[in-house]
This record gives structure tokens, C-alpha cells and sequence, in this order.
């Protein structure tokens, strides 16, 4: 599938399988899209970290629930979808990580990778699923400079 | 590329030196059990040798601070030592920097248990 329309999306099965490829994708269209290697392995943990999300908390591997997983390249950023077909997050129960109670929890620091590694992270729970929206800003004229495909 | 890891014994601690990826699923799982192997059969001064891991998400981070929790219930203690940039700077932002002893070379840490 080529990267045609600044658009590709993908979906896919519950499964870990599913986050290594989300990953994967994720490192490959960054690196396309020309961003530096710092800001392509942010790119790629935060969108393992999604994939994680809608996976097991999302999800729960169920068999027949679907990851669908877009990356669209705006004229300012790489915009990249993730959304599953869970119950919906409450937001209210995200915890914060760096509280010292939360210090030496063993979970629960997902959301908070993304934030730091992305611009932008919009979180839209629905009776029907979560999705996700992690934003990266392009800098200078490198980035998108050429068009990624698979 | 999957998480390995071995385990040495230097002056009475085990140096586990862990290479690859420290993620959900089986690198998680690898060094949980690592861990577990070494405090059940009474090693209870455990270091970690991360210069060979390149990569670690949330999960595994968790499964770095389970190890640190369940030595140190144990009666152990659990140190971290020669982090990769990547890591480090993951513990950083997660203020677990401050929770772990990270070492960053061998000897010193050996010698820090006495």
C-alpha cells in the first residue's frame, strides 16, 4: 500500500503482533517523512505505546475487535490515528505517573510517554472505542519532503 | 531483535547482563523470570547490566520497577547499571531516575553492595 494522498491506514487484529507492526510502520513512515532519528524514535514508542493501549485495555485481544491505525501527513504535521473497539477509557482515571504514590507503580505510564513525545495527543473515548490522535509538528522543509510508501 | 539475558556472579553479586528489548510480551516476561530464578535461589544482590538494551517501552519499564520492588521486599537490592541514552533518558522523564541506584561501571557497582 503506498503512502498516496499523504494517507495510509491500516487494520488490524488484537494481538502483540499487531503493536510490533504498529511500531514498525510507524519508525518506517517517520524515517520517509524525513524526521530526525531522535523525533522518528519518539514517533514510533509513542504510537507502540497507542497500539499497547487499544490492544490490551482497549480491546482485551478480543479475537474478533479490530486495531485500525491511520498516518496522514497534513501541510504541518504527521497526524496518526489509533482507534480500537473497547468500551471507551475514563478519562478521570488516568493517573498521573510522577506522583510520588505512583512512582513505583508498574503501569499506567503510557499516556504519559505519549505526551512527552508527541506535540499534540487527543483522546476521544466512545461507547464504541477510544481513539487516539498523536500529532507530531514538522520541522523546516526536510520532513514530508517526499512521499513514503510501503 | 528479542531480549537475552545471562547471569554472573562477581564477589557475591549477580551481574545479569541483559541485551535487546525490554518490551511488552516476551522481554518482559524473560527478565521477570530471571529475576524471580536469582531471588529464589538466594540472590539477593542484583545488578542489571542494560548496555546492550536499545529499547524498552512502558511494560518494560514496569517490569524494571517490579524487579526493584520485589528484591527490595525480599530483603535484596536491585541496581541498574551502564544505561544506553535511550534509557536513561526514559528515566529521566519518568522521575524513576531518582528510585533506581544506576551505576556506570561494574566495579563501583559490585563494590556498592558492601
Amino acid at each position: 500500500m503506498a503512502m498516496t494522498e499523504q494517507r495510509v491506514s491500516y487494520t488490524l487484529d488484537s494481538s502483540l503482533e499487531t503493536i510490533d507492526r504498529a511500531e514498525e510502520k510507524a519508525t518506517r513512515i517517520a524515517t520517509e517523512l524525513g524526521f530526525g532519528d531522535d523525533e522518528v524514535m519518539q514517533i514510533s514508542m509513542a504510537v507502540r505505546e497507542a497500539a499497547v493501549n487499544a490492544v490490551l485495555h482497549g480491546n482485551s485481544y478480543a479475537p474478533d475487535k479490530k486495531v485500525t491505525l491511520a498516518f496522514e501527513r497534513t501541510e504541518s504535521d504527521l497526524v496518526i490515528t489509533i482507534r480500537d473497539q473497547g468500551k471507551g477509557m475514563d478519562l478521570s482515571k488516568i493517573p498521573n505517573p510522577l506522583a510520588p504514590e505512583n512512582l513505583l507503580k508498574t503501569s499506567g505510564r503510557g499516556i504519559f510517554l505519549m505526551r512527552s513525545f508527541m506535540d499534540v495527543v487527543e483522546i476521544r473515548p466512545s461507547q464504541s472505542g477510544t481513539e487516539l490522535k498523536l500529532i507530531k509538528h514538522v520541522h523546516g522543509s526536510t520532513a514530508g519532503g517526499k512521499e513514503a510508501s510501503q | 531483535m528479542s531480549m537475552k539475558v545471562s547471569s554472573r556472579q562477581v564477589d557475591g553479586v549477580t551481574i545479569v547482563d541483559c541485551s535487546g528489548r525490554i518490551t511488552l510480551g516476551e522481554g518482559s516476561v524473560i527478565l521477570r523470570d530471571m529475576v524471580r530464578d536469582l531471588l529464589s535461589k538466594g540472590n539477593k544482590k542484583i545488578v542489571l547490566n542494560l548496555a546492550d538494551v536499545n529499547y524498552i517501552d512502558s511494560s518494560g519499564i514496569g517490569e524494571l520497577v517490579s524487579a526493584f520492588t520485589t528484591t527490595k521486599n525480599q530483603g535484596g537490592e536491585l541496581k541498574l547499571l551502564n544505561l544506553t541514552k535511550k534509557v536513561n533518558d526514559l528515566l529521566q522523564i519518568t522521575k524513576l531516575y531518582t528510585v533506581f541506584d544506576v551505576k556506570d561501571d561494574e566495579a563501583s557497582a559490585v563494590k556498592s553492595f558492601k
